[in-house]
C-alpha cells in the first residue's frame, strides 16, 4: 500500500511538449490566428527587408555600370562647408564648352574630357512622336562610356562647338519610330530641329542609371542650340591609367577656380563615393522599412498575450484538475509557455517560408532587382517571434499558475 | 492518517462571513469508508477540499501521515496529492481533448514517470476498470458511468491511500450510480481509505462511518470504525 516517494519530479519536457501541441491542435481557431498572426510578422519583416536589399542592389548595379574610373564634374557647390549660407543670387557660374577646351589642354592626367548635357525633348518621324532623353556630347562619349553602334556610325569627331544636325538613336527609339525598318539614313525631328540618323545604338546602353537605348544621342553644341542652354550637365573626365585620380581631381578644382576668377564653384565626384552614399541611404531605408514591419511583430505579440489570456479562462478547470493532480505551479506555467513558444516558432518558420517565397515571386517578376532577405532581419525577426511568445504569455501563464485549485475547479478565475 | 485539529475555514460571500469549518477535530485512520453528509452549505465540501489539500485552512493544524500540511509550501503539497491522494469529481473533470486511456495516465504523466510504466499501469487499470474496449475513446464518446469510472481510474492510477469523492454519483442514473459505487467500495476493501461526500441518504448509509455536518460542526459522526483493526475486519467481511 505505501509506496516509496518517487523519484520523479515533474512532467518530462517530451510530455510537456506532446500536451501542448494536443492543446493546439484541439483549439484551431485560436492556433491558426496566432499561427497567421506570427506568419504575417515574420513574413512581412522578411518580405520589405528583401524589398530594401533589393532596391539597394539595383542602384548599386545601375552605378557600377557608371565605371568606377572615372570623374564626373558637377557645377555648383555640393559639398557643406562650415561658412555662411550663400547668399541669392549667387547661383553656380555655368560649366562651358570653352571651360572643357581649357580643361584639355591643362589636364595632363586626363585621357579624356567629355561635356554632357541632358534633357527630355519631343521627337518625331513617321508621323510618330513620343518624348525621349537627349543627351549632347561628343564622339569621346562612346569611348568612355563603352557605347558600340550596331548600324551606322558614332558621332563625328569634330569641334566641340560646332552643331552638326546628326544623331545616333537607342535600340530602342529605332525600333518605335522605325519599326524593324533601317533608321539610319532617316530623318527625323528633335523638338523643331531636323536630325539625319547616322547610327543606332546596339545593345544594352547603360549611363547614370538611366538606359540610352531608350535615348538619342547628338553633338554638344546641337542640344545647346536645341535647350538654348550655354552651361553644360556635367562634364566626365577618364584619367589616364595608373594617373593617380585624387591628384587628378585636385588639378581639376585648380583649373576651375583659374578659369572661374577664384572661385570654386564645382563639384567633382567619383561614381564610387555617389554610389557608397546611395549605399548608406538605402541601409538605413532597409532598417527602416524593416523595423516598421516589426511592429507587427509587436502586435502579433500583444495577440498572443490576449489569445494566451482567453486560453487561460477558457481552461480554468483543467488548470484546476491538473493543480489536484499534482501539477506545481512551476509546471503549469511551463505548460502555457511552450504551447505560445511551440506556437510561436511554427508562425516564424511559416513567416519566413511565406517571406522567402515572396522574395522570389518578386526575383521571378523583376528579375533586374536582386531582392534578398538579409541573414540578420531573418534570424531576428525568427528570435523576436519566439521572444515575444515567452514574454507575452508570461503575464497569462503566471496567472494561471497563481489559481487556487480549488477556485480553478469551480471554473472561478481570481 | 488524516488528523485534523482545530480546523477553521471562513469565505467571505459579500458583506457576510461565513464560517464553512468551524473548529473541526477529526481522525481518519487508513482504510476507512466514511460518508459526510449534510445539507448545502454545511461546510462537508470545504472539509473534503482542506482534506484534500486544494484548500487551505485559515487556522488548525492537519497532519496526513504524520506530516503537518498547514503552512506547507504549495509545492509540496501538490506532491503530496499527487503521491497520496486520488479525487473523483461530480463532474468528472476529465479532459476533453484526451482518450479515455490518456486521461487515465494523466497523472502518470505529470509526475514523470516513464513511458513504459505508464503503459502497465494504464493497461492494468483499463482492464480493471473494465474500459479496455473504451481506451481510446474521447470522454464526449463515453457514457456518464463510464465516464467517472475513467475519472476513477485516474484517481488510482498513483496508487493513493486516500480516494475522495464529492457526490461521485451525483450525475448519474442509478444503475449507474451503483456501478461506480461498487467499484469504490471494492477499492476500499482493497485497503484505500474512501472519504465520501454526499447528499443522498441511502448511499450515504453504505459506509462504515458516518459524519454529518451542520454549520461548519459535526453534528454526529457514530464512529462507526475506531481503530485499524477493525478496519481490517470489515473490509474482509465486505469481500
Amino acid at each position: 500500500m505505501h509506496q516509496p516517494v518517487s523519484e520523479v519530479t515533474g512532467i518530462t519536457w517530451r510530455d510537456s511538449v506532446l500536451f501542448a501541441l494536443l492543446v493546439l491542435r484541439r483549439y484551431r481557431f485560436r492556433t491558426s490566428m496566432m499561427l497567421l498572426a506570427m506568419t504575417l510578422a515574420v513574413g512581412s519583416v522578411v518580405a520589405f527587408t528583401a524589398l530594401g536589399e533589393g532596391a539597394r542592389g539595383f542602384v548599386q548595379n545601375e552605378f557600377s555600370s557608371l565605371g568606377g574610373e572615372l570623374l564626373v564634374v558637377l557645377p555648383g557647390r555640393k559639398q557643406t562647408t562650415g561658412g555662411a549660407p550663400p547668399v541669392m543670387g549667387t547661383a553656380a557660374r555655368d560649366v562651358t564648352l570653352a571651360d572643357v577646351r581649357s580643361l584639355r589642354e591643362r589636364l595632363r592626367g586626363a585621357q579624356a574630357v567629355v561635356p554632357l548635357m541632358a534633357g527630355k525633348v519631343e521627337v518625331s518621324a513617321n508621323a510618330r512622336s513620343r518624348d525621349v532623353m537627349i543627351v549632347g556630347s561628343t564622339a569621346q562619349y562612346f569611348s568612355v562610356r563603352e557605347l558600340k553602334v550596331m548600324n551606322g556610325s558614332i558621332l563625328p569627331e569634330i569641334e566641340d562647338n560646332l552643331a552638326q544636325p546628326v544623331c545616333v538613336i537607342g535600340g530602342k527609339v529605332s525600333t518605335e519610330l522605325f519599326g524593324n525598318n533601317q533608321a539610319v539614313g532617316e530623318w527625323i525631328k528633335i523638338g523643331d530641329r531636323r536630325f539625319r540618323i547616322i547610327g543606332v545604338l546596339s545593345g544594352k546602353a547603360d549611363a547614370s542609371g538611366f538606359d540610352l537605348g531608350d535615348g538619342v544621342l547628338i553633338p554638344v553644341a546641337s542640344t545647346q542650340m536645341l535647350f538654348n542652354r550655354q552651361g553644360l550637365f556635367r562634364v566626365i573626365i577618364q584619367p589616364r591609367t595608373y594617373y593617380p585620380i585624387d591628384k587628378l581631381r585636385n588639378e581639376i578644382l585648380d583649373a576651375f577656380r583659374d578659369l572661374h576668377q577664384g572661385e570654386e564653384d564645382v563639384t567633382v565626384v567619383k561614381p564610387d563615393s555617389m554610389m557608397q552614399t546611395f549605399d548608406k541611404i538605402f541601409i538605413a531605408l532597409t532598417l527602416g522599412i524593416g523595423a516598421i514591419a516589426g511592429i507587427s511583430l509587436l502586435v502579433a505579440g500583444v495577440l498572443v498575450m490576449n489569445l494566451t489570456l482567453i486560453s487561460v479562462s477558457q481552461r480554468t478547470k483543467e488548470i484546476g484538475l491538473l493543480k489536484a493532480l499534482g501539477a506545481s505551479n512551476h509546471q503549469i506555467r511551463r505548460l502555457f509557455l511552450l504551447e505560445s513558444v511551440l506556437l510561436c516558432m511554427a508562425g516564424a518558420v511559416c513567416g519566413v517560408i511565406a517571406g522567402e517565397l515572396l522574395v522570389l515571386l518578386g526575383r521571378t517578376l523583376w528579375p533586374n532587382v536582386p531582392f534578398a532577405a538579409p541573414t540578420w532581419a531573418v534570424v531576428t525577426s525568427v528570435l523576436i517571434a519566439l521572444l515575444s511568445g515567452l514574454v507575452f504569455a508570461w503575464l497569462p501563464a503566471s496567472r494561471a499558475a497563481r489559481l487556487q485549485p480549488v477556485e480553478a475547479l469551480a471554473g472561478k478565475m481570481t | 492518517m488524516i488528523h485534523l485539529r482545530g480546523i477553521h475555514r471562513e469565505f467571505a460571500l459579500g458583506d457576510e462571513i461565513v464560517r464553512a469549518l468551524d473548529g473541526i477535530d477529526l481522525d481518519i485512520h487508513t482504510g476507512e469508508y466514511v460518508s459526510v453528509m449534510g445539507p448545502s452549505g454545511s461546510g462537508k465540501s470545504t472539509l473534503l477540499n482542506v482534506v484534500g489539500l486544494l484548500d487551505t485552512p485559515d487556522a488548525g493544524s492537519y497532519k496526513l501521515d504524520g506530516i503537518e500540511t498547514v503552512g506547507l509550501p504549495e509545492e509540496a503539497r501538490g506532491r503530496l496529492r499527487r503521491e497520496k491522494i486520488g479525487f473523483v469529481f461530480q463532474a468528472y473533470h476529465l479532459i476533453p481533448r484526451l482518450t479515455a486511456r490518456e486521461n487515465i495516465a494523466l497523472p502518470m504523466v505529470l509526475a514523470g514517470m516513464p513511458t513504459a510504466e505508464r503503459r502497465v499501469r494504464t493497461d492494468e487499470t483499463l482492464k480493471r476498470l473494465n474500459l479496455w474496449a473504451r481506451a481510446d475513446h474521447l470522454p464526449q464518446q463515453l457514457s456518464g458511468g463510464q465516464r467517472q469510472r475513467v475519472a476513477i481510474g485516474r484517481a488510482v492510477v498513483m496508487k493513493p491511500e486516500i480516494i475522495l469523492a464529492d457526490e461521485p454519483t451525483g450525475n448519474l442514473d442509478s444503475r449507474s450510480g451503483r456501478e461506480v459505487m461498487e467499484l469504490l467500495e471494492e477499492l476500499n476493501a482493497s485497503g484505500i481509505t474512501l472519504m465520501m461526500v454526499t447528499h443522498d441518504n441511502v448511499l450515504g448509509a453504505r459506509a462504515h462511518r458516518h459524519i454529518v455536518f451542520g454549520d461548519g460542526h459535526v453534528v454526529s459522526d457514530d464512529r462507526a470504525v475506531r481503530n485499524e483493526h477493525e478496519v481490517k475486519n470489515n473490509a474482509s467481511a465486505s469481500l
